[in-house]
This record gives C-alpha cells, sequence and structure tokens, in this order.
C-alpha cells in the first residue's frame, strides 16, 4: 500500500481546528503563548502533515545544490542552495502556483520534481511512487504521466521539424499511436488547443507567440498526462495574448481532469490561476496557503512586500507600499537565521531572526508561514 | 502651459525583406514640463520606435524618419525641429536636454569602464568639468539614486552590481547634466517586482526633486496606472487613445483599450475568465486596412473595415481613435447582444493578418475547441 493511500491526512482530520491551544503533533497542552513580540516557533511544518489522500504529487524536503568549484584543482568551497529543502503537495485536480523573483529557485525545484535534474536530497512521490529511485522503464512512465510546458515555446521546438513531426515522435516515443492513428491524434490535438488540423505541416517559426505555446501545451497534452508543470507560460507572450492562453489552460484543466504546478512570477496572473499558493525566498517556501489566504491575508513580511509592490491597473488605488531596500542576496551565500531578515520590514524583527531558522509553521487552518514573528493562531 | 516637446504626425518606417515596415505611422503627442506621460502598447505598437525617433536614434538606413514629421523641442533659446537638426546640434541635445533610459542596464553600460568613468564621462563631454569636479558630481549623482557607500560604487565595474544597481547607474548617467526630459523605455522590465517599486519610486522621487517631464513606456497597464499623469495608448503605430489616467483607466473609450483592461488579471479582482482580444498583432509590414483593430474589435462593422478613423477629440485632452465616437449606439447594442469583449470572444472568422504567413487568426479557433473526448 502506498504511503499516502488509506492515510486520512492529518489536516484534514484536524478538521477546523477545533481545538487550536492543543499541539496537533503530540495532542498534549501547549504553553501559554510567548508575550507579544516574542518568537514563536509553534505550528506543525508541511513535514510533519500527512498529504491528503488525493495528492498527486508530494515534494518532501527536496534539495537541489549546484558545487561551486574553485582554483587550479577545482576545489569544491561552496554550493549554490537553489532548492534548499522544499516541501508541499498537490491534489488531483487542483492548481499551485509557485511565485518568487528570478533566483528563488521556482525554476529548478520545477525540474528537479521530473527528475530533469539530479535532486541532492529529498524525495518526491508521484501518485504514491518514489521519482528519485524509478528505473527507466518507470521513469518512462511517469513521463507519460507528468508533462512540462515550458516559458519560450519557440526554444523548446525543434525549429526543422513540421509541428505534425513534433507531436507524431511524441506518440512515438511512447508507443501510443502510428499511422493514420497518429495522423488523427496530431489533428485531433492541434484542435484541442485551438488550432486546426492542417497547422501540423507547418514549421514552428511560422506560428506567433501564442500559437507556439498552444503547440507547446498540445506536445504535453500528447500523452494524456495527469500533472502539468507549467514554468513561466504566459510570461514570453503580448498582454492581448496571454489571456487566450491563461483560459485554454483552464478550459484543458477541467476538460482532462488536469492537475498544475504553475510556475510564475507575476502575482497577478498566478492569483487568477491558482487553488493554492507557494511563495519562495531564497530557495524555501516562506509561505503557502489556500489563494485568497495568501493574498488576503499575507503573514510572511516577505509576502506582504511582494504583493504591495504589485503595480495595479486601477488608479486611484492607493496602497500602503512596502519597499523592500536592497536586493535579492546570493543563494551561495544565504544569510544567516531568516534568509529575508536583511530586508525585512517587521516591526518585531530582533536578534532571534538573525539565529533562528524559522520553521515553515501552521499559522492556524493550513496557512503556513516561515515567520517567527507571526505568532502561531494568525491566521485564524 | 507650454508642452516642452511637441511631437506630431511621427511616421518612421523602416524598409525590410518583407516589404516597407510602418513602424510608426502617424503619432502626435504633446508633453508638458513636470508630467509623466505614458506610452502603452504591445510589442509591435511602435512605442519603442517613436521614443527612438524623438532621441533620433533611428539607424537610417534601414530606417527613416518621414518628411513631414515634426519633433518639436522647446528651450531657452526657442523651439527646434529634432526632424530636421544635424547630428552635430542632435549630439548635444542627447543627454544635456533629453536624455533615455533603457530596458536592459547592462546592455547600455560599457563592462569595461568603471560606473563612475562612465558618468563622469558624460559630465565631462556635455558640461565641460574638469576630471575632479566631475568625479565628485558622479559621487553626488550616485548619492542622489540611492545607491549605497557611492564613493566606493563609483569605481566598480558595471557586472559587480546588481540589476537594479545598474539601473540606478544608468538613471544616475541620465539625469547626470539635468535633462528636461527623460524618456524611460521599460526601465523595469527586467526587474523583479521588489526592485521594479525601488526603481518606480526612485523616478517618482527624483521628478518632484528636479522637475523633468518623464515618458515613461510600458506595456505594464499597472506601471502606468501608478505612475503616469497622462497616457496615450499605442496600436498598430497609432495613437488609439490618449487622456488622463484616471478616464482612461475609469472609462476606456476605445475597444482596444478596453480590451486591454479586461483581459489582465487584476490583483484582487475574482474573475474566473478573463475577457480574450482574439487574434493576433499584425505585422508592421501589412497593416489591415480601414481600422487596423477591426479584425479583433467586437464592435467593428462594415465601416470600420474600410475607413480609417481619425484620432477624435472627445474632451478635453482626450482623444480616440474609433468610429463608435460617431456611432455610440453601436457599443450599447453589440454589449447587450454578446457581451463585447467576452471569455469566449464574440466573433467568428476574423481575417486579422498575423506575422505567421497567412496562419489562420487565434481568434478564429479559441471557440473551435470543442472536442468530443
Amino acid at each position: 500500500m502506498s504511503i499516502i493511500e488509506g492515510q486520512a491526512s492529518r489536516r484534514v482530520a484536524q478538521g477546523d481546528r477545533a481545538l487550536p491551544d492543543v499541539d496537533p503533533l503530540s495532542g498534549a497542552d501547549i504553553p501559554l503563548p510567548p508575550p507579544k513580540g516574542d518568537s514563536d516557533l509553534r505550528g506543525s511544518t508541511p513535514d510533519d502533515v500527512e498529504p491528503p489522500a488525493d495528492a498527486l504529487l508530494v515534494v518532501r524536503d527536496l534539495k537541489k545544490y549546484f558545487p561551486i568549484h574553485k582554483g587550479f584543482f577545482s576545489r569544491h568551497v561552496g554550493d549554490v542552495k537553489a532548492v534548499d529543502g522544499l516541501s508541499f503537495f498537490l491534489r488531483k485536480g487542483e492548481t499551485v502556483g509557485l511565485v518568487g523573483e528570478s533566483g528563488c529557485g521556482k525554476t529548478t525545484a520545477g525540474r528537479t520534481i521530473l527528475r530533469m535534474e539530479e535532486a541532492t536530497s529529498g524525495e518526491v512521490l508521484f501518485d504514491g511512487k518514489k521519482v528519485f529511485t524509478m528505473d527507466r522503464h518507470d521513469l518512462r512512465r511517469l513521463r507519460r504521466r507528468a508533462q512540462y510546458v515550458f516559458q519560450d515555446p519557440f526554444s523548446s521546438l525543434n525549429p526543422r521539424l513540421t509541428v505534425g513531426d513534433a507531436l507524431r515522435e511524441v506518440l512515438t516515443v511512447h508507443r501510443l499511436a502510428r499511422g493514420d492513428a497518429a495522423q488523427r491524434r496530431i489533428g485531433e490535438l492541434l484542435e484541442i488547443v485551438g488550432l486546426s488540423a492542417e497547422h501540423g505541416v507547418r514549421y514552428p517559426h511560422e506560428f506567433s507567440g501564442g500559437q507556439r505555446q498552444r503547440i507547446g501545451i498540445a506536445r504535453a497534452l500528447a500523452v494524456e498526462p495527469d500533472l502539468i508543470i507549467c514554468d513561466e507560460p504566459v510570461s514570453a507572450l503580448d498582454v492581448s495574448v496571454q489571456a487566450q492562453v491563461i483560459n485554454l489552460l483552464q478550459d484543458l484543466q477541467d476538460e482532462f481532469h488536469l492537475t498544475y504546478l504553475f510556475i510564475a512570477h507575476d502575482l497577478s496572473v498566478v492569483e487568477h490561476i491558482s487553488d493554492r499558493v507557494a511563495v519562495m525566498y531564497l530557495g524555501r517556501i516562506v509561505e503557502i496557503a489556500d489563494r485568497d489566504d495568501i493574498y488576503r491575508n499575507p503573514l510572511m513580511p516577505y509576502t506582504q512586500a511582494l504583493l504591495s509592490a504589485v503595480p495595479v491597473a486601477r488608479p486611484g488605488h492607493k496602497r500602503e507600499r512596502i519597499v523592500l531596500r536592497g536586493d535579492v542576496p546570493s543563494p551561495a551565500n544565504p544569510p544567516s537565521g531568516c534568509p529575508f531578515h536583511p530586508r525585512c520590514h517587521h516591526p518585531l524583527k530582533d536578534a532571534d531572526c538573525a539565529k533562528i531558522v524559522p520553521p515553515l509553521a501552521d499559522k492556524g487552518g493550513g496557512h503556513f508561514a516561515a515567520c517567527i514573528k507571526v505568532p502561531l493562531g494568525s491566521a485564524d | 502651459m507650454e508642452p516642452i516637446l511637441k511631437v506630431s504626425d511621427l511616421r518612421t518606417y523602416f524598409r525590410a525583406d518583407a516589404g516597407l515596415a510602418r513602424a510608426v505611422d502617424g503619432v502626435s503627442f504633446e508633453v508638458h514640463p513636470g508630467e509623466t506621460l505614458g506610452i502603452v502598447g504591445e510589442s509591435g505598437s511602435g512605442k519603442s520606435v517613436t521614443s527612438l525617433s524623438v532621441m533620433r536614434l533611428i539607424p537610417e538606413p534601414p530606417g527613416e524618419i518621414q518628411p513631414g514629421s515634426k519633433i518639436l523641442f522647446r528651450d531657452n533659446e526657442g523651439e527646434k525641429d529634432l526632424a530636421r537638426v544635424t547630428e552635430e546640434e542632435m549630439r548635444h541635445i542627447r543627454g544635456n536636454d533629453i536624455a533615455m533610459i533603457f530596458q536592459e542596464p547592462m546592455t547600455s553600460l560599457n563592462p569595461v569602464f568603471k560606473v563612475g568613468d562612465q558618468i563622469v564621462e558624460s559630465l565631462r563631454l556635455h558640461q565641460g568639468l574638469s576630471k575632479k569636479d566631475a568625479r565628485e558630481k558622479a559621487i553626488d549623482m550616485l548619492r542622489l539614486v540611492g545607491i549605497p557607500i557611492p564613493e566606493q560604487r563609483v569605481d566598480e565595474y558595471p557586472h559587480q552590481l546588481s540589476g537594479g544597481m545598474r539601473q540606478r547607474v544608468m538613471i544616475a548617467i541620465a539625469l547626470a547634466c539635468d535633462p528636461k526630459v527623460l524618456i524611460a523605455d521599460e526601465p523595469t522590465t527586467a526587474l523583479d517586482v521588489t526592485i521594479q517599486a525601488q526603481i518606480l519610486e526612485l523616478l517618482n522621487r527624483l521628478q518632484e526633486e528636479l522637475g523633468m517631464a518623464i515618458i515613461l513606456i510600458t506595456h505594464d497597464l499597472g506601471v502606468v496606472a501608478e505612475t503616469c499623469d497622462r497616457v496615450i495608448v499605442m496600436y498598430a503605430g497609432q495613437v488609439f487613445e490618449e487622456g488622463s489616467v484616471e478616464d482612461v483607466f475609469r472609462d476606456p473609450q476605445n475597444p482596444y483599450t478596453e480590451g486591454l483592461l479586461r483581459s489582465i488579471p487584476r490583483l484582487g479582482s475574482h474573475s474566473e475568465r478573463l475577457a480574450v482580444i482574439p487574434g493576433v498583432v499584425p505585422s508592421a509590414t501589412e497593416w489591415p486596412t480601414g481600422c487596423r483593430f477591426h479584425a479583433r474589435c467586437p464592435y467593428g462593422w462594415e465601416k470600420t473595415a474600410q475607413e480609417e478613423p481619425p484620432l477624435f477629440e472627445i474632451g478635453p485632452g482626450r482623444k480616440s481613435k474609433c468610429w463608435l465616437v460617431e456611432h455610440p449606439e453601436r457599443r450599447e447594442e453589440i454589449r447587450r447582444e454578446t457581451g463585447g469583449f467576452t471569455p469566449e470572444g464574440a466573433l467568428t472568422g476574423t481575417g486579422a493578418s498575423t506575422p505567421a504567413a497567412g496562419a489562420p487568426d487565434e481568434g478564429v479557433d479559441v471557440q473551435a475547441r470543442d472536442r468530443e473526448v
């Protein structure tokens, strides 16, 4: 029996947290909340809670370090910690948005999950099976169920293959269809994504950006996957074409019961398409919760700053803007304690922040945030 | 107040293999001292070529500012037509009177010179300062744009700075000679959202302190809404709408503006589906006849496909290039019937020319997606 099957999720079992002052892990009474301003390390982390039974993808403590070599003998002098302990899950049919600024590790996370790059450590379960220990045979089966859509559809399509041939290649490799059946399927796929069967004889350069992204999506759909990891699928597109592709992705999800991991830097697009949202900073998830909880009640100071920085096309709409000082630190040499503390504006920031690595803790109702200055219960 | 810059009927064409690309095709606008004018449009709308034309940075050939185009710049000595002045005069105007910052600061900074020297170069060239004075002014400029420890940063090379810091250096270079107009072409597009907020705040502050006019070119409607006083919306090399940011965003008169505003997801607005502008941006070598937006427009009819509308003046400082100005009843009618811009795209059989060599327009296909599973 798989790890997930048969076990009710602890989060679900906890229900609506009827007993907020009981430690969800041990069931023991927890001490009185610390006085305001003190650091609060309580709250279960995503690693403590069992993923729900309908989880399609479970990521546990995923790490991907890129070694830094220096000198004549290429001594290993350190690591770029691109992904540094990621834990989350995706339920069947939901869309989880993974947002963060450039260099936060969101793309590396996506690539590592599907083993396009080998992880340094951690575990990924796809439908209960361990991805990192799969043999070639299993891996091929995984690729039939989990696909990837890239940001730049042009560089991910072979310029010397017609679109039809590119799709045929997928069908052949996975032994899904041959000959006339393949031809029919290619036409069908192109129509699903809003092109026409006649487009199959054309080359990628003959299409506009939006059309190419539709082809990239058709290629992902060719294997009838359950999961699609979309890495910035609309950020290279014109504003007036973005909505077409976003709507297409939503339609396909409804029609084929797809699960999306939607990686993007555009917070408005992520809000629009996601059910849950994870915010990354320097290789870690610093906040993860249901979409509305993140956007209406961001707990982690970084999320607050990120959201307040988004320019909104509503003139006169005055908001309190938190302008962060300084730049994102290098993931090769992240700050001690909370990676965000040097830029943090939280009024209670103190020496603890530079010492304690904040756990991604449930601050109430499944709203996880990595900040020791946000007391347990803040999300209730 | 007299405008400081007045562009009228600007036409900049390029000779390309595919034919004559009319990238900017009859653009007129004014910039007043101390204001921020937003020029918003998608890629291929001609917004960048407009700004490069004002700076006379169009490579000629293949490009050419067509006869009849006027770029009137007013300074203490009177009015000059930048489309006519010699390269020698223009070199004096660039940097001194009109300065520009670009999207990618790394490509505009010289990687083999220290950032300080690059500011010093501009100061010595335009203002004839001594080496020592120029260096001091350079440090002052770096401090002004919010670079920490400017005495040290002045001797660093561009690659030692982060993207946000580089853009600050570019702004320092651009503002070193106290220009009257600053053209910022997608100044924050390459930056992360938290760094973008820093740079936009910096530009706002500097404008208050130094009082220059800013032309902000961007595709991001949010950036326009938060930083500009007035906006012109460009499409297919032409101005489609003009007005105060308040008016244009609250009550867009041109269908293209309306479509753009309705198709972007906005923070905090919980729409299930986004409205869609069907089709793709046409190519500059083959603009559609009539209104250049007609094939993507839910309100279009025969007249719009055949006759190009003028840029109607519809109020003080408010303009729209659309036949609906004369036929407002049509807008109501279509909205009642189909909802105008809808998630599904209300029209079929649009014939917008595409860069994809006659590939059928995407708009047609948005709804032809039904499939039996």
